[in-house]
């Protein structure tokens, strides 16, 4: 994955120097181990900055909603197929975008990396091929890059981009047999007391910060229902029964379109696994509707379509 | 000033004693980091940790706060007074609190408490806690407490500081309030000079270890309204995600909004802790918001901080150099950077 880090800025320099785009949206590297920084270029010269590694598990279409112009960007499975579901949502024309596609290995759980070397302050994570060498204050750690994968990865089944321009390598085998969803059936086969206590206690750190929220290309609303003032739908305070409605309500509004990026739980910064919350809806729209988000440019999306021959009888 | 030896049970011991009188905050792990917890029997506390992932700002400035409360029933002889809150101000300690912490207060202090306002509610309960900090053996890499006055044995805002030497804390009074705290403490004996060395190896150890650092020295001398028109402000806020996250950790940002929370006929006014991140931060009543676009609010976040606190009390930067938001930005937006840029604009 690492020798994309060259062709990346090869093409971004390329695209730029053409005017082919008019900017360019890619990762630079952090100042802070495992941090990688969204930036976008202008100038060809800046391409160098760019670079891809296991740290780029934020999602880029965050940054599409509305641009103007003409845009360059980098994307791997889960982000090309947000790319596809904005522009479902009219949030951004193919037409605009030249997509850079990455086949996509998965991203590093960051605050695995941090458990695995017991939480010790990290001063340098360094990729070589399949491993990470973590060091630190008189440690140097090598752990294997599958051990650590974020969460959403380890699961995921769509690696390869389903849309892009230019493809940065020959695609990657995606993962067949794994079970996405043995989480969420732990959870449905609890009794309604027990899922409240469980999702009480998951939501418990949470500040709202919405850092959740504002990581996801699906929240682009121009008001979100939180921040609403007339009417007031939901207290601003920490309150739990806020708290609860604000990540219950937030799950709801990105049902079908989830694609499991897992960018809301990669930067949470108390540590919450939001993703159970939007899993349900994602097995949902699987099971009742054979819906997988973003994986194709001509197929409305589950719940902004209707036809009368569906065959779900629930709905004829 | 007392300068005493405890051994970390005897330590423990005296805190469970002194915390049946006064409420006592420790740190404590929390599954992958640690956060302060109000000291019960069961308690562990985890002295070896680096900081606190929130910082304890809360402690004298909760996140959500009742201000007032009021009744509009009818028949209701108290109807449309609004009463206050009861609120507590329980003498408290926030045993094990960074330097880089306790120097924040300092730093909030100027905006809550001084010569043209008073906020009675932070005030009361900054002055009912006592503040023991535990000085940093092992600073993170991201610490520049240094550059902005502190350091990792900084002793600004603490009313005792402890060194960890091995398995004993040498604690040494540094106000009447932390005397008072070590006097009401079981156990304990007088410092030797072999302890009193080993402390202060263990400070020059810790500075050296803080590489960290943040450009301040120009700051004051730029024209506000130049620095406020630069042009790289489209570029650091590009980025930018618009969550709480910095503000929310950041021991030194203070600003509040003020909500009604209305239930039938009764009604609580709530002040909440609020982020120049968010839209609603200065939304008025009309609908206009003069900072409806995020590099205004990115820029207005960083020009507070590094700029108009500087203008306005002539005392540094609105930062103790904790490194929570370099650290746990989602999109590394690095203040160290943005600093750089303004301080050499």
């Amino acid at each position: 994955m690492l020798e994309y880090t060259k062709k990346i800025q090869e093409i971004a320099g390329r695209l730029l120097s053409e005017g082919k785009v008019e900017v360019f949206i890619g990762y630079a590297k952090g100042t802070v181990p495992m941090m990688n920084h969204p930036v976008v270029i202008r100038d060809s010269a800046k391409a160098e900055t760019l670079v891809w590694d296991s740290h780029c598990g934020l999602n880029l279409c965050n940054y599409l909603t509305k641009m103007k112009g003409k845009i360059g960007i980098v994307a791997n499975g889960c982000n090309s197929r947000n790319i596809v579901t904005h522009i479902l949502e009219n949030q951004i024309t193919r037409e605009q975008l030249y997509i850079v596609g990455i086949p996509c290995e998965g991203m590093v759980d960051h605050r695995a990396v941090k458990r695995a070397v017991g939480n010790r302050e990290l001063e340098e994570v360094i990729e070589e091929g399949d491993t990470l060498v973590v060091k630190g204050r008189g440690f140097r750690e090598i752990i294997k890059k599958t051990d650590v994968l974020q969460r959403n990865c380890a699961v995921c089944t769509h690696r390869n981009p389903v849309i892009y321009d230019e493809m940065l390598g020959p695609p990657v085998e995606e993962q067949t047999g794994v079970d996405q969803f043995k989480d969420v059936r732990m959870i449905e086969e609890m009794t309604p007391e027990k899922k409240w206590g469980f999702f009480t206690r998951t939501i418990a750190k949470c500040i709202r910060c919405y850092a959740c929220r504002n990581a996801c290309p699906l929240c682009y609303c121009p008001t979100c229902f939180v921040d609403e003032s007339r009417p007031q739908w939901v207290g601003k305070s920490n309150d739990p029964t806020d708290t609860m409605t604000f990540h219950i309500l937030r799950a709801y509004h990105c049902a079908g379109r989830c694609t499991d990026c897992g960018a809301c739980e990669r930067v949470c910064p108390v540590g919450i696994p939001v993703r159970q919350f939007t899993k349900k809806l994602n097995k949902d729209a699987l099971e009742f509707f054979s819906w997988e988000a973003g994986l194709a440019i001509d197929q409305r999306p589950a719940l902004d379509t209707y036809k009368p021959n569906d065959y779900n009888e629930f709905i004829r | 000033m007392t300068t005493m030896l405890f051994s970390k049970d005897e330590w423990g011991q005296g805190l469970l004693a002194v915390g049946k009188s006064i409420k006592v905050f420790v740190p404590v792990k929390e599954g992958d980091f640690t956060a302060f917890q109000l000291l019960a029997e069961e308690t562990v506390p985890d002295w070896a940790y680096q900081n606190t992932r929130m910082s304890p700002k809360s402690i004298v400035y909760p996140q959500s706060e009742g201000m007032f409360k009021y009744s509009l029933e009818e028949g209701d002889p108290e109807a449309n007074i609004v009463k206050e809150a009861p609120k507590d101000y329980t003498l408290q300690a926030v045993v094990g609190i960074r330097p880089c912490d306790a120097h924040a207060f300092q730093i909030v202090k100027r905006n809550f408490d001084n010569e043209e306002f008073r906020d009675p509610w932070w005030v009361q309960r900054y002055e009912a806690t006592t503040f023991v900090g535990l000085g940093c053996n092992e600073p993170c890499a991201t610490c520049f407490c240094t550059s902005v006055g502190g350091g990792p044995f900084g002793k600004n805002g603490l009313d005792v500081i402890l060194h960890d030497v091995g398995s004993r804390f040498l604690a040494e009074g540094l106000t009447a309030k932390g005397e008072d705290f070590l006097a009401g403490l079981t156990g304990g004996q007088a410092a030797g000079e072999k302890e009193l060395g080993e402390a202060k190896d263990l400070e020059g150890w810790a500075g050296e270890k803080i590489t960290a650092g943040i450009s301040t020295d120009q700051l004051k001398n730029k024209v506000v309204t130049q620095l406020f028109n630069a042009p790289f402000w489209e570029d650091v806020a590009f980025s930018c995600i618009n969550c709480g996250t910095c503000t929310y950790l950041c021991p030194t940002c203070w600003c509040f909004d003020i909500q009604d929370e209305v239930f039938g006929k009764k009604g609580d006014r709530i002040r909440n802790w609020d982020s120049c991140m968010m839209p609603l931060f200065t939304l008025h009543g009309s609908g206009h918001n003069p900072r409806d676009k995020k590099t205004q609010r990115v820029r207005q976040r960083f020009m507070h901080k590094l700029k108009y606190y500087v203008d306005k009390y002539g005392n540094g930067i609105q930062c103790s150099g904790c490194g929570r938001c370099v650290r746990f930005c989602p999109v590394n937006i690095d203040i160290r950077q943005v600093a750089e840029l303004m301080n050499n604009y």
